[in-house]
């Protein structure tokens, strides 16, 4: 079965919820401390996958994702490069995804370069929310069709338009890239993975989650761990039986990963 | 990094000695041409007050003390505190720019500053290896805010500093970038031993002893106290005095709610039988009235509700009124624990560390108790004056409502998110009474195994305290909570005022949890929170059987120089107290090492004749008698009486009264009313996952659900709900009401909201919060017994056995007002009901929004032919006056009410229930408006709602009586049209009304009253009021 590796630190707080995602799509999920990893970074030679949770680690002190994003950036790079050069998925959710776009994992090297020996230049960020407070709602999203995401394979036009909803919650959660470029360009490359309907926080382009160019590496401000079944949606009593077959689109994304490494060559 | 950037100054460093380092200064402000929402923030917040900037901006600052190398500034500047992409970052000061104001806002010496011990912590963590250990450790850390606004002076910016981001009861203001030569630490402290004497005083000298000390221990306690020590023949230790009085603090041992009380009533008075009550002796005085003589009212009433119902049968209240939370069963292998605070006064002085230490303080409860809970839900509530209020007529030394809700709000939110805990569920209310005297209640739900609801320490356990270092927070706050407020405290009590770290909580909570569910069974035997009173409460209670030797010495300070008094008594947060085996010591430290938790070994459980020793570096500072300590206290005698109150609104003329749709309009836009989703959006009621009915419903999330409900074992198709009830306008008797009804119309309200979402109500828990006005008046105390006659009437009827709670009895402002005279504004009496349900079966979940044009409403609870004329206590007559119906306040009927609620739960367990909502506050007019709102579409606009029509015939002025009457007991529900005839049959004992049939013209109408109103327009003023 595929092992997930679930790194949490002081004040992370979606790590349950995300390991019980991986234990519901067919994985086997265990938790670690990310000073323990520092320790022991041979931990994650062992992982099929990487997930970084959402919460508020390190009470979201400095800004969002800062403090644990320095030490994996100081402490932990060689190790998690060599999980992204074998291949192994990896996703950042909400605090996760700030964390994932610090460290460089996002949106990682552009065609013809390849992953740098220390952690790359931050390109994108997530600033704070335009409002200027923190937002906790279900969000109409779009999954992009051109994405090469392989977490969100498949998803785009999959149901209803009312089951096309994900929840957020965060104070900063506005996509801002270091240029005008950058954006198009990775939307050049698939890695524009899903898009707010509603852009109540003022990312750029309305983007809401990007992959690296593999489609391996996804970091997004919504919480699919918090989509794993139709009774969590807002007005699943509404929804129609139909509607409401097969796994929630949340469920989804962890399946869509697990199924990956399942089928990937040895 | 700008260092060479000619607006900064050379001096960006000051000189200081060696061995500790210089201070250095960073600024990180958002990049020129990039969004600074923060700023943005600021100028909208100055609009509102009247001020116009031109241009604002905003800078985070870090005030950094050590030896640290250029290379190493340079480090923490740009790898540490600066975003690369967004912020930009200045080592030293940049100049104003010419024109601008600078607002600088730094936390006060000893206030907790959660992000400066992060961010001293990642520096350890960034440039410890290269820096060695011993210098990463010596480096302190500060931080602050600083603003540069445009169109200002520099006396006004310090005005709209103290109006909207500093309190100086924990800020300072500077109106100039600030660098100190050197960051505060304390002072070492010497031991000095003081013993107060007692024995010598008279009357008036305890009496200044008990004010002057801060203790507020009554007359009787005083002369307790000295009788003790004349006994012993000696004087106490002021660590002795101490621990008694927080010991027998109203907030710690609820002394007037078990006085023996008497209670007299006028003659002829009926409204409540108070015969074949346990405990209460009815005589007649010689004037003829009747005297009720009570014996420990708590016990009597509330307790004594919870235990006749467990003695008739109801086997699922696993604990109750014991531990820090009551306790009861989910399924066969899991618990559910609950409990709910109140947090009111440090609220008053500082709303935001007020309110975050409320939940933090009531988290800490769901986590001590038995062996742990996880908490997996937040409720608050709030009471607060009205925010329109004009600031010229507050009282002095008052904080404005606004202000207050805003930050209140703010602090719950950000130590809730913090921690990873939904909230809920909540409401708010508003009279401008709450006006120096805010409520704030905190709520928390945790999920505890059923084979770990009850601990108990053993002799020779080790006192464990776990968390938080001790400063000087919080000293007084128990005492501090069982006074009255004065226009002084602010100054009296700033030390009082604590603030949160909720991510040091988070880790105490993660480390209890795995301690708890260690292989081989839980690490520890027993443990508790330390809130009000701190150690001294905490060792005090977990020791009252066996004793405890203390050694004060050994507590982690957060800076040198408390005494050992301010170690023992200090309420600084986050700190909890075990039991642990000396045998399970190295693998619960192993636990608390990886979760950096701070671990400190206080001294043993168990002395020879369960004495509580306290030492302080080895001199013995305290030996007191536990049985003293908690049996000693004289249970005070107490004169309550009662007179009907008479309604004293103002009449207002009938001609006055608005067309009935002006009035929905203003009903819905009233702020008890209103859409509180400003309030809702900030709170995440998401995390953990689990959240199966949010606080919003319908396709847009707009409709007000009447409870959330929680699956807090995933796939396991069992849920909890939790709602609440708060009857203020019946049981204000400056309204006419009865605090009787109050408790009744509260009971009654959360069993009706957690049956609209599918709970089952023979398995509804309750939760008493009483916030009294000063009880040391016999009519206030008066009013107190009657609500706990109407707690212990309502519990048995309904078979809601209380399973917690608290009172906070002392609300009311006193101050002297411009002319000179000495005023007191009491809170009108408040009692809280807060229920927790369960559900049985998900699949029957249920929501308020309405579903399907072509479906009927029913009026559940109210007959076609005849309904309840009495307007007391409504918002309907708040706003217009009693001008219509009858003006006494309605009642419940105790057959009538629960069986209304039986007859719902079948009914939505048929699934012939398309939508429910229970019909309260502005009456059934209301109820459908909001079941109109929550069916409003997905669609950005928000459109798209259902219509209605009523097809009551409306008589003269009775259409308004009709529509906005708040008769207790009914509910609105929606069934399909063919369900009509069955349905209808099904509640004919206690009355149905057809209400009409749900169309899609988008519009209410009732056509016999002249009613037509688009629900768009119902909707924004709905959502008007309170969209801050």
């Amino acid at each position: 079965m595929p092992k997930a590796l679930v790194i949490r630190a002081a004040g992370t707080n979606c790590d349950i919820e995300v390991c019980h995602g991986f234990e519901l799509a067919g994985a086997t999920s265990e938790l670690v401390h990310l000073d323990t990893l520092i320790r022991q970074p041979q931990l994650l030679d062992s992982a099929d996958i990487v997930a970084f949770p959402g919460g508020f680690s390190y009470g979201d002190d400095v800004a969002s994702g800062r403090i644990f994003a320095m030490k994996l950036r100081e402490r932990l790079w060689p190790a998690l490069r060599a999980a992204v050069d074998r291949g192994s998925p990896m996703i950042g959710i909400c605090n996760g995804f700030q964390v994932l776009v610090q460290v460089g994992l996002l949106p990682g090297p552009g065609y013809g370069e390849v992953w740098s020996e220390t952690a790359p230049q931050q390109s994108l960020s997530l600033a704070q929310n335009v409002g200027g407070r923190y937002v906790c709602r279900w969000v109409p999203v779009h999954y992009e069709e051109r994405s090469v995401c392989l977490w969100t394979k498949g998803m785009s036009g999959l149901g209803s338009a009312d089951t096309r909803l994900l929840p957020v919650g965060h104070g900063e959660g506005r996509l801002a890239p270091i240029d005008e470029a950058t954006i198009p360009k990775l939307e050049a490359n698939g890695q524009v993975v899903v898009r707010y309907q509603d852009n109540y926080n003022g990312s750029a382009l309305a983007v809401a989650g990007v992959c690296d160019r593999s489609g391996r590496i996804f970091g997004l401000m919504p919480h699919p761990d918090r989509y794993l079944a139709w009774n969590r949606h807002p007005f699943w009593t509404r929804l129609n039986r139909s509607d409401r077959q097969g796994d929630a689109p949340g469920l989804r994304m962890f399946k869509n990963a697990v199924e990956a490494v399942r089928h990937a060559p040895v | 990094m700008s260092t060479s950037s000619p607006a900064s100054t050379s001096a960006h460093t000051s000189t200081s000695t060696p061995s500790i380092g210089r201070v250095h200064r960073f600024e990180v402000r958002i990049k020129p041409g990039r969004i600074d929402p923060r700023a943005a923030s600021l100028a909208r917040q100055a609009s509102a007050l009247g001020y116009h900037l031109s241009s604002t901006e905003s800078a985070r600052i870090y005030l950094i003390q050590g030896n640290l190398s250029d290379s190493a500034l340079q480090r923490i500047a740009t790898r540490l505190l600066a975003d690369p992409v967004t912020e930009e970052s200045t080592l030293g000061t940049r100049a104003p720019r010419p024109g601008a104001s600078t607002i600088e806002v730094h936390p006060l010496p000893g206030v907790m500053d959660p992000a400066a011990q992060s961010v001293r912590d990642a520096i350890a963590d960034l440039i410890g290896p290269q820096l060695g250990t011993d210098a990463a450790s010596s480096i302190s850390v500060s931080t602050g805010l600083r603003f540069d606004v445009v169109g200002v002076t520099a006396d006004s910016a310090k005005l709209l500093a103290q109006r909207t981001i500093a309190n100086e009861v924990i800020h300072q203001i500077h109106l100039s970038p600030w660098t100190p030569d050197r960051l505060p630490s304390g002072a070492p402290y010497s031991l000095q031993l003081r013993h107060i004497p007692i024995r010598g005083l008279n009357a008036e000298q305890l009496a200044k002893l008990s004010r002057d000390a801060h203790l507020f221990m009554s007359p009787e306690e005083m002369a307790a106290i000295q009788s003790e020590y004349q006994r012993q023949g000696r004087d106490p230790s002021d660590i002795e005095l101490e621990t008694l009085a927080q010991t027998w603090s109203e907030h710690c041992v609820h002394k007037t709610l078990k006085a023996n009380i008497k209670f007299t009533l006028p003659s002829g008075d009926t409204t409540i039988n108070w015969n074949n009550r346990p405990g209460h002796t009815v005589t007649t005085d010689a004037q003829g009235r009747t005297v009720v003589t009570i014996d420990n009212l708590l016990k009597h009433t509330v307790a004594a509700a919870t235990h006749e119902l467990i003695a008739g049968g109801i086997d699922w209240a696993l604990s109750v009124f014991k531990d820090n939370s009551g306790v009861i069963a989910l399924d066969d292998t899991q618990a559910v624990c609950i409990k709910v605070e109140t947090h009111n006064h440090p609220s008053a002085i500082e709303p935001y560390g007020g309110s975050a230490t409320g939940a933090g303080g009531c988290i800490r409860d769901v986590i001590g108790t038995g062996l742990g809970a996880k908490p997996i839900a937040n409720t608050d509530v709030f009471c607060v004056a009205h925010p329109t209020m004009d600031p010229a007529s507050q009282p002095p030394g008052t904080i404005h409502p606004k202000r207050i809700l805003s930050e209140v709000v703010a602090g719950v939110r950000d130590y809730g998110n913090r921690m990873g805990i939904p909230t809920l569920n909540g409401a708010v209310f508003f009279d401008d009474r709450y006006v120096g005297n805010p409520l704030v209640f905190c709520g928390c739900i945790g999920l505890i195994p059923r084979d770990k609801i009850k601990g108990q320490a053993k002799k020779g356990d080790l006192i464990i305290a776990l968390g938080g270092r001790t400063g000087r927070d919080g000293i007084h706050g128990a005492t501090f909570s069982s006074t009255e407020l004065e226009h002084t405290s602010a100054d009296e009590f700033s030390h009082a005022v604590q603030i949160g770290n909720a991510i040091e909580e988070k880790r105490v909570m993660d480390a209890i949890l795995r301690a708890r569910d260690a292989k081989g069974g839980p690490l520890y035997t027993a443990m508790t929170d330390c809130g009000a009173g701190g150690f001294s409460s905490a060792v005090g209670e977990m020791g009252s059987q066996l004793g405890a030797t203390v050694h004060l010495d050994l507590a982690p300070l957060k800076y040198a120089g408390l005494s050992y008094t301010e170690i023992w008594i200090s309420e600084a947060q986050e700190r909890m107290v075990l039991a642990v085996p000396a045998s399970n010591l190295a693998a619960l430290q192993q636990i608390c090492d990886e979760e950096r938790v701070e671990l400190a070994n206080l001294g043993t459980f168990g002395t020879d004749n369960e004495e509580l020793i306290l030492n302080y570096r080895g001199t013995e500072v305290g030996r007191m008698s536990m049985h003293f300590l908690h049996d000693g206290i004289p249970m005070p005698r107490r004169e309550a009486t009662w007179t009907p109150a008479s309604p004293a609104l103002p009449a207002k003329s009938k001609q006055a009264l608005p067309a009935i749709g002006t009035a929905l309009h203003t009903l819905l836009a009233h702020p008890n009313i209103a859409s509180k989703h400003w309030i809702i959006r900030q709170y995440d009621h998401e995390v953990q996952g689990n959240t199966i009915q949010k606080p919003l419903v319908g396709p847009a999330s707009r409709g007000p659900g009447d409870a959330a409900v929680l699956e807090p074992v995933p796939n396991s198709n069992r849920g909890i709900a939790v709602g609440c009830g708060l009857a203020l306008g019946v049981g204000d008797p400056a309204r006419g009401g009865d605090p009787y009804q109050m408790a009744l119309a509260g009971i009654d309200e959360a069993v009706r909201n957690l049956v609209c979402t599918g709970v089952d109500p023979t398995r509804i828990a309750i939760l008493d919060n009483f916030c009294w006005p000063s009880c040391g008046k016999p009519t206030n105390l008066g009013l107190l017994v009657r609500a706990c006659a109407g707690c212990y009437d309502g519990a048995k009827a309904y078979r809601t056995p209380f399973v917690s709670g608290k009172d906070s009895l002392n609300n009311q402002l006193s101050y002297i007002d411009s002319s000179g005279t000495q005023r007191v504004i009491e809170i009108p009496p408040t009692l809280l009901i807060t229920g927790l349900g369960i559900l049985t079966d998900l699949n029957h979940t249920t929501t308020s929004d309405a579903k399907q044009s072509g479906n009927v409403l029913l009026l559940i609870g109210q007959d076609s032919n005849k309904h309840d004329t009495r307007m007391g206590g409504s918002i309907f007559a708040e706003k217009f006056g009693l001008v219509i119906g009858d003006a006494a306040v309605p009642t419940v009927d105790l057959a009538r009410g629960p069986r209304a609620a039986a007859l719902m739960h079948q009914a939505i367990t048929s699934g012939l229930v398309k939508s429910a909502h229970d019909c309260s506050e502005g009456g059934v007019l209301v109820t459908i408006a909001e079941m109109l709102i929550g069916s409003a579409d997905g669609s950005a606009n928000g459109s798209g709602s259902l219509g209605f029509d009523i097809e009551h015939t409306a008589v003269a002025d009775s259409a308004s009586v009709w529509g906005f009457a708040e008769s207790a007991s009914r509910y609105v529900i929606e069934v399909a049209a063919a369900d009509v005839p069955r349905v209808t049959a099904h509640f004919a004992s206690i009355g149905v009304t057809r209400l009409g049939t749900l169309n899609t013209s988008g519009t209410l109408t009732w056509k016999s009253a002249a009613l037509s109103e688009s629900v768009d327009a119902l909707t924004t003023s709905w959502r008007g009021t309170l969209d801050w």
